[in-house]
């Protein structure tokens, strides 16, 4: 490539380009827009009253104090939205969910009654003045004894029903039991295999606990009768859908306005009581309701993420080659089947719980049941249950070479999927576009010097020190979906982009998806930078706001690239099309004699004769086209993947344990990621930094601890684990790119990787620091405490 | 996370503040940082009617010596504590204390005498004040008393002061040159209370302990003295195998309740490591 047109590639800042985000500008100097940011004239807060108790009869529900307070307006009840039919509501898990209290309190700190008032202090002088009389119940807290014959049962109000969408019930408190592979063939392997290993593993209940709570500004225009909602949602399309469904308000009626998001990390897909309630307060009152989430109700009962109780068993020869597979989770899934998963996929993505490995044989259960806690699973950045399903699989990876004697790398080696069998289709179905792993793993084990780090562990022992080293070599699933696997209430996960070119050669484009903090602004110009040669910095991104942006399922399970970046590619490639026939038409040539030359099509053999992307647009608003050809530059792709993409990484974790106060330090972590084509490196960084301290967080310190009553134990910032910069490990990134085969610019999603990778690598390093002690296994999180109770029952912390 | 209605009162003088103190009685709180109240009234636990805000008061603040004394205002505010020359060389205990305190934005609101008078065991403060031998100036009706910090915690939230008292100063002997000194912390992360943590206060003659003073942080009701620990120590020769038992001794005043930090038998174990690595360096740094 010459010198000139390198610099014309350079200018445009496309893929490969390090581009600063768009976004930080306002971020940086407070002028982002959150839903909190939203007033409008005569607006009213609302207040949600909520359940000291788990489970727990209503007796009764007395207003009239709250009604006394100056400012409250109204107090509304389940009584107040039965004739409206909006009492209840359906959840993404094909149950219903309560969006006030109906006679029953399922879990604590659940949503009773909705104050209205005239600024947010008043309604909460409200919500303290009204007076509900509860009659306690027994609580299940404990999945393991949901399904007891004497246990109390939690949804009297489907008791009678024997499916609630996903197949028989086997208990009023059975939700679902979910399978997939082959149980006899995989049962057979184990009957006859030279090793088998078995490990309880639990992913315990967390949250991802975004910066920025849920909330909303519902306002109904009476007089047009239209509905907008101002909303922290990370697919505001999808919601629309929900809200029209719901309200019976026409869909066309309905705008979803998402304006800038202080992370999600999928706490804000689902459709909560008080988004209903303030839309619900809004037709009421024909006037703007305004709904913010405290922290702890946050915490408390939106949106938490795994209670995935699992069973992990491995069949090997004696060399530790992997012969069959056999994993089982009992999923707590809360007092509604709100989980949020495709309505084919009640356990989500959890079938790629065979990772990078060539198993062949596979079968895996889970079985859902409810408990009196808040409903709402989420993909804490993962997509569908990914997290849940790569921490059994890397973590028994550790337990059987462990059991075989062989080296927790080498195990790994011996067992990848190799290069030449992708594409590789595992034992449970899932085709796995494309990988490297031996290139990865050898590429890290180099840069971290793996023989001597054992070398030095070795001498620690020696000593009576605990080090421990965390090898993790993921395949994350991302990308939902390809329509015929994936939908949600019917409709299929593709995605969208709508481009329209200015005469000047600037364009706007706009998405179904929706940045909470991803940067969407700056890459998917990028990618319709580089298809049609005009600069980034010209290209305008816009989503979020469903009147505007084309409809789309939103961002979440690292979707928007594969998706909705392939979108954009192919949005593109279409109005690039068109321009070449106005190339050829202005040049006087056929189609064929072109050639595309970064930012312009120019004549083969006559570079000289050229047309500029920029010269083509004003061309495309001009009388000057081809005969019969349209006016104008713009097209819009809707993009059902051909598959999921399946991004993969090598991760190293070292520790050092400090065994009379049990803390854990984290002494280095080098993260290889893998995703495709990179399309700004800058960014992938930081997501990767981002999500590694996300997996740090959970690894080391994130659970949403209940006592037996099913009182919350922790759920503020002074117990829930949001690591600082103090507490966060330096962490060491690094790459090999292996394209997507079928991605039209062969990129995967890369946000989640670390933090579904992440995660088995810190507990792979804290067990490994005792796995000469007999330990083959410790459930997160690796807080002090627990370190330290495990370090004086194995007796090795004595002063 | 919305507090009950209150009215707001911003005194400029001392005497303002105790005339507002006196007028409004139990219904009235003083506001000093506000990091452990505020939150308290956010949560509607505490739910006083007036709030009467120090913050205004000059008199209040400030760190100076006088003669044998440090003298630090009751609205010095941590970092205040953090940047003193005078206190990173006369005392430097207090100060490698207030650094562990909490969170850099706690730091700039959060004061000294706020910490101390609030009662709560798992301020920081208390403990240090126990090692120092210190004591705090109260201003109330009657005039000022000043009460050692012995003696001055009586319970969780419950301290010797007054309802119509105010903490004026707090007032710290100055350490023997050549002292040696700890704040041994264990907490979950930045911003968080302790699991447990000691202060120290050693003076070594001849290799030998001539005093020492043992405080711990949040393993009961109070801050703990660990006189016991103190006194095994006293007149001997700091080696390991003392100090492990003193830290044993340290342990069995130990009174923690369980909470998401850990159970009893773990805060006090905590009580214990933090007692040896206090007087680990302490040893190291003692002349």
């Amino acid at each position: 490539m010459s010198e000139e047109t390198l610099q014309r590639e350079n200018k445009l800042e496309g893929v490969g380009a390090s581009r600063k985000r768009k976004e930080d500008a306002r971020f940086i100097r407070g002028q982002g827009s959150y839903v909190d940011d939203i007033k409008l004239p005569g607006m009213l807060f609302g207040a949600i009253v909520r359940s000291p108790y788990a489970h727990a009869r209503i007796k009764s529900i007395d207003k009239s104090k709250a009604l006394k307070v100056p400012g409250v307006v109204a107090v509304l009840t389940a009584d107040d939205l039965k004739p409206v039919n909006l009492h209840w509501m359906p959840t993404l898990g094909s149950d219903v969910q309560a969006v006030l209290a109906d006679k029953k309190v399922w879990f604590q700190l659940q949503e009773v009654a909705f104050v209205l008032a005239t600024d947010r202090y008043t309604a909460a002088d409200g919500a303290e003045a009204v007076e509900v009389d509860y009659e306690e119940l027994p609580a299940v807290v404990d999945p393991r004894k949901a399904l007891a014959a004497d246990a109390p049962v939690i949804r009297e109000d489907i008791a009678d029903k024997d499916n609630v969408g996903h197949g028989p019930r086997t208990h009023p408190n059975h939700i679902f039991t979910w399978e997939a592979g082959d149980k006899a063939g995989t049962d057979a392997v184990f009957a006859s295999a030279a090793v088998t290993v078995r490990e309880e593993i639990l992913n315990p209940r967390v949250h991802p606990c975004p910066l920025e709570t849920c909330g909303c500004v519902a306002s109904f225009d009476k007089v047009r009768g239209q509905l907008t909602v101002y909303m922290t949602s990370q697919a505001p399309h999808l919601v629309r859908t929900v809200v029209a469904m719901l309200s019976g308000i026409p869909e066309s009626k309905i705008r979803i306005v998402g304006g800038d998001i202080g992370g999600g990390f999928g706490n804000k897909v689902p459709v909560y009581p008080g988004y209903v309630a303030a839309i619900v307060a809004s037709i009421v009152t024909g006037v703007p309701v305004k709904w913010i989430e405290s922290r702890i109700d946050n915490i408390s009962t939106t949106g938490f993420a795994r209670d995935y109780h699992g069973i992990g068993e491995l069949a090997a020869d004696s060399n530790g080659r992997i012969k069959a597979l056999r994993f089982s989770a009992l999923a707590d899934h809360g007092a509604f089947n709100a989980h949020v998963s495709a309505t084919k996929l009640p356990a989500g993505l959890f079938s790629i719980c065979t990772g990078s490995y060539d198993i062949p044989k596979a079968y895996c259960r889970v079985d859902a049941v409810y408990t009196n806690k808040a409903p709402g699973g989420v993909a804490y950045r993962c997509s569908l249950r990914v997290t849940e399903a790569v921490y059994l699989i890397e973590r028994m990876i550790d337990v059987l070479a462990q059991k075989v004697g062989v080296d927790k790398a080498e195990i790994r080696r011996r067992n990848f999927v190799k290069p030449e069998q992708f594409p590789y289709t595992t034992a449970l179905g899932w085709t796995l576009d494309s990988g490297n792993y031996h290139v990865a793993l050898d590429k890290v084990l180099k840069a971290v010097d793996y023989d001597g780090l054992r070398a030095e562990q070795a001498a620690k022992r020696a000593s009576g020190q605990l080090m421990g080293i965390g090898i993790s070599t993921f395949t994350e699933i991302v990308g939902a979906g390809p329509t015929k696997v994936c939908d949600i209430l019917g409709i299929g996960l593709f995605d969208s982009c709508d481009i329209r070119v200015n005469p000047t050669g600037s364009a706007i484009a706009r998405l179904g998806t929706m940045s909470q903090g991803q940067g969407h602004a700056t890459t998917y110009a990028q990618i319709i930078a580089t298809e049609l040669g005009l600069p980034s910095e010209e290209i305008q991104i816009e989503e979020g706001d469903t009147d505007k942006a084309p409809y789309g399922a939103g961002t979440w399970g690292s979707r928007s690239t594969p998706v909705g970046g392939a979108a954009a590619a192919r949005a593109a490639r279409k109005i690039k099309d068109k321009a070449k026939k106005i190339a050829a038409h202005l040049l006087e040539v056929g189609e064929r004699d072109l050639e595309w030359d970064v930012d312009r099509f120019r004549v083969k053999g006559n570079p000289a004769a050229a047309k500029t992307m920029k010269e083509i647009a004003m061309a495309a608003h001009t009388s000057n086209l081809p005969d019969g050809m349209e006016k104008g530059l713009d097209a819009t792709e809707y993009y059902d993947p051909p598959n999921m993409t399946f991004p993969f990484g090598a991760y190293v974790c070292v520790v050092d344990i400090d065994k009379y106060t049990g803390e854990t330090k984290v002494r280095r972590f080098y993260a290889l990621d893998d995703c495709g084509t990179r399309i700004n490196p800058m960014i992938i960084e930081g997501q990767i930094h981002g999500g590694l301290t996300e997996a740090f967080a959970v690894a080391m310190g994130q659970a949403v601890p209940f006592d037996d009553n099913g009182n919350h134990l922790g759920n503020s910032l002074m117990d829930y684990f949001l690591p600082t910069s103090v507490e966060t490990p330096k962490w060491e990134t690094d790459f090999t790119v292996t394209p997507s085969p079928h991605h039209p610019i062969g990129a995967k999603g890369v946000a989640e990787s670390p933090h579904v990778g992440g995660i088995p690598c810190f507990t792979n390093a804290v067990v490994d620091a005792f796995a000469h002690l007999g330990v083959t296994h410790m459930d997160m999180p690796h807080t002090s405490f627990r370190v330290w109770q495990h370090c004086k029952s194995l007796g090795v912390n004595k002063r | 996370m919305i507090p009950r209605p209150f009215e707001y009162h911003a005194p400029q003088t001392l005497p303002d503040a105790l005339g507002l103190l006196r007028q409004f009685g139990d219904e009235a709180k003083l506001l000093a940082g506000g990091h452990s109240l505020l939150p308290m009234m956010k949560l509607r636990f505490a739910q006083p009617g007036h709030l009467i805000d120090l913050g205004g008061i000059a008199e209040l603040k400030g760190i100076r010596q006088d003669g044998n004394s440090l003298l630090i205002g009751a609205m010095t505010t941590e970092n205040e504590i953090i940047w003193s020359q005078l206190l990173q060389t006369k005392c430097p205990l207090l100060v490698e204390g207030a650094r562990q305190i909490s969170d850099p934005q706690v730091r700039y609101k959060g004061t000294i005498g706020g910490d101390i008078a609030h009662g709560d065991p798992g301020n920081d403060h208390p403990a240090l004040m126990l090692a120092l031998a210190a004591s705090f100036a109260l201003r109330g009706a009657g005039g000022e008393r000043v009460v050692p910090a012995d003696g001055f915690f009586i319970g969780t939230y419950e301290t010797a002061m007054k309802p119509d008292e105010i903490m004026t100063q707090v007032r710290i002997p100055v350490p023997a040159q050549g002292a040696g000194y700890c704040y041994a912390k264990l907490k979950r992360k930045t911003g968080d209370f302790a699991a447990a943590a000691a202060a120290v206060v050693l003076h070594l003659k001849g290799g030998r302990v001539q005093e020492v003073r043992i405080a711990l942080t949040n393993v009961g009701p109070t801050p703990l003295r660990a006189t016991e620990a103190e006194a095994l120590l006293r007149g001997n020769r700091p080696d390991d195998a003392i100090i492990l038992q003193a830290a044993r001794l340290a342990m069995s005043v130990c009174a923690p309740s369980a909470d998401q930090r850990g159970d009893a038998e773990y805060k006090t174990a905590m009580a214990g490591e933090m007692t040896i690595r206090a007087l680990t360096t302490a040893r190291q740094r003692a002349a």
